[in-house]
């Protein structure tokens, strides 16, 4: 979809791409000197492409595409880990099916699974712990991946495990949070960032308030985002105009779903059950202090790394990324997909070389899917 | 995963677990609404809520939920979303 038209209401979104339009002119910005506006959340990077809204925006606007995909940030240590669980005859791996084809150093999850290790595909931790009841001579890890929007599901299950007193179910925590490799990106002295777009579901659980630091230490301004093409164009604009006026806040365009204090319960069960790690490795990115969760000693029964003496503490970490792979360049804004060397040809959605290209939130993944490969084929020899 | 889908509480499953069926885009799939029950849980039948990977996780309005829904269809995370839920039953027949 590259056509206003096709928007749910044409009228609304012309609107706003002429007022985008006036409020970029107002600020100067130009093709050659654009605002840069980072969306953090993959869900948004994925809308984007969808609805073409980088083409159809005034072209001094450029977005600049988040670590806010826990799939494309996942480092490849992870995976392994992920691989040795499952391999391990007892286990039954259970996992979100985003996390199949994640490529480790050896093999990713559905290459372990095509080699015969028990792992299943399921939709939340909930199936997890249902299989772990139904299989009591089994055990049962589930994979806890993703960001604040289903942190809050595995602490609950956990939680829910400890009072049945499940002797056979463990989690093998990747959670990571939202606001601190925004802060590393900030620090970045190459940083060129002029404004964010929040994500949506994530602030549904931790509220607005986690941002306060974007606008009050390096006096930036970010508006949390629905996903929906208006709400994103609304939450441009929004950030357009807090530079116009030389504000910097932190504003709620999705407020019809995003408390300003989050979800009580959800936080208070994240609170419970995790605690922050000293620091955690994303993929592009390295190791960011405090940006992973780990479970706390109340709840070490269920931890799958406590259990199977595997991960954080257990060994050296560090693995290098897969050569000739632009993953962190990209995660970071400073070359776009199409400039990776390996983009359409070594690395595709079907053999994916980097994490970027293996979800349809995943920038690389986006561009390719949405015509990105054919920008791909003007700089370099078609990839077939 | 990082999205929820708009689904309609059409049941309670469980008072004391906090699960309630939902109906997704013509799918039923029991979920938790301890992230959004306040009270006993027949109040919430009829109810429409932002469900991630298979926790109520926000009460939302009629016309939100067939937006939200539209939204997604559109990304292509509600046939996602769909297909997870239906491997999720897989998986506990052993058949996945
Ligand atoms: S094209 Fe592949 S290898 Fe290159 S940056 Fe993207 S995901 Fe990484």
């Amino acid at each position: 979809m590259r056509y206003v038209e096709e928007f749910r209401d044409p009228q609304a979104a012309k609107s706003l791409l002429s007022r985008i339009a006036a409020t970029a002119d107002a600020i100067g910005a130009t093709r050659a000197k654009p605002v840069h506006i980072m969306e953090i959340c993959g869900g948004h990077t994925h809308a984007i492409f969808r609805y073409g809204l980088d083409r159809l925006i005034h072209e001094g606007v450029e977005f600049i595409h988040g670590p806010g995909c826990p799939v494309c940030v996942l480092p490849r240590s992870r995976v392994d880990e992920c691989v040795l669980l499952a391999e391990r005859s007892e286990v039954i791996f259970t996992t979100f099916g985003d996390a199949m084809r994640v490529p480790g150093t050896r093999k990713s999850l559905i290459q372990a699974k095509a080699e015969g290790a028990d792992v299943r595909m399921v939709y939340s931790p909930l199936d997890a712990l249902e299989l772990a009841r139904r299989n009591p001579d089994r055990e049962v890890v589930f994979f806890g991946l993703g960001f604040e929007t289903t942190t809050p599901s595995t602490a609950l299950t956990i939680r829910q495990a400890a009072r049945e007193g499940l002797g056979n179910f463990t989690v093998f925590c990747n959670h990571i949070t939202v606001p601190p490799p925004i802060r590393v990106l900030l620090e970045d002295p190459h940083m060129m960032l002029d404004g964010f777009v929040g994500p949506g579901h994530v602030s549904m659980v931790i509220g607005t308030h986690p941002y306060d630091f974007i606008a009050r230490d390096y006096g930036k301004p970010i508006v949390v985002a629905g996903f929906e093409p208006l709400d994103l164009l609304q939450s441009v604009l929004m950030v357009l105009e807090q530079i116009r006026d030389g504000r910097a806040e932190v504003e709620n365009q999705y407020a019809r779903v995003v408390p300003e204090h989050g979800n009580p319960v959800s936080l208070a069960a994240i609170a419970d059950v995790y605690e922050p790690r000293p620091s955690f490795e994303w993929r592009g990115l390295g190791e960011i202090d405090a940006s992973g969760l780990r479970i706390r000693d109340a709840y070490r029964a269920f931890d799958a790394e406590v259990k199977f003496a595997i991960g954080y503490g257990a060994g050296p970490r560090a693995v290098a990324e897969p050569e000739g792979c632009a993953c962190g360049q990209v995660m970071t804004g400073r070359i776009k997909p199409v400039a990776c060397p390996q983009f359409g040809l070594g690395c595709t959605p079907e053999m994916p070389l980097g994490a970027l290209m293996v979800s349809s939130e995943g920038a690389c993944a986006a561009y390719y899917q949405y015509g990105g490969a054919r920008a791909a084929s003007q700089v370099q020899e078609p990839a077939e | 995963m990082c999205l929820g889908i708009p689904g309609q509480i059409v049941g309670i499953v469980d008072e004391d677990r906090q699960m309630a069926m939902a109906e997704v885009s013509g799918v039923r799939r029991e979920v938790s609404v301890v992230c959004v029950a306040d009270g006993p849980l027949e109040t919430l039948i009829g109810t429409w809520v932002l469900i991630h990977v298979g926790f109520a996780m926000s009460r939302i309005d009629e016309d939100e939920a067939a937006r939200t829904l539209e939204a997604l269809r559109e990304l292509g995370e509600a046939q996602e979303a769909l297909e997870a839920m239906a491997a999720g039953a897989a998986a506990l027949e052993g058949r996945a």
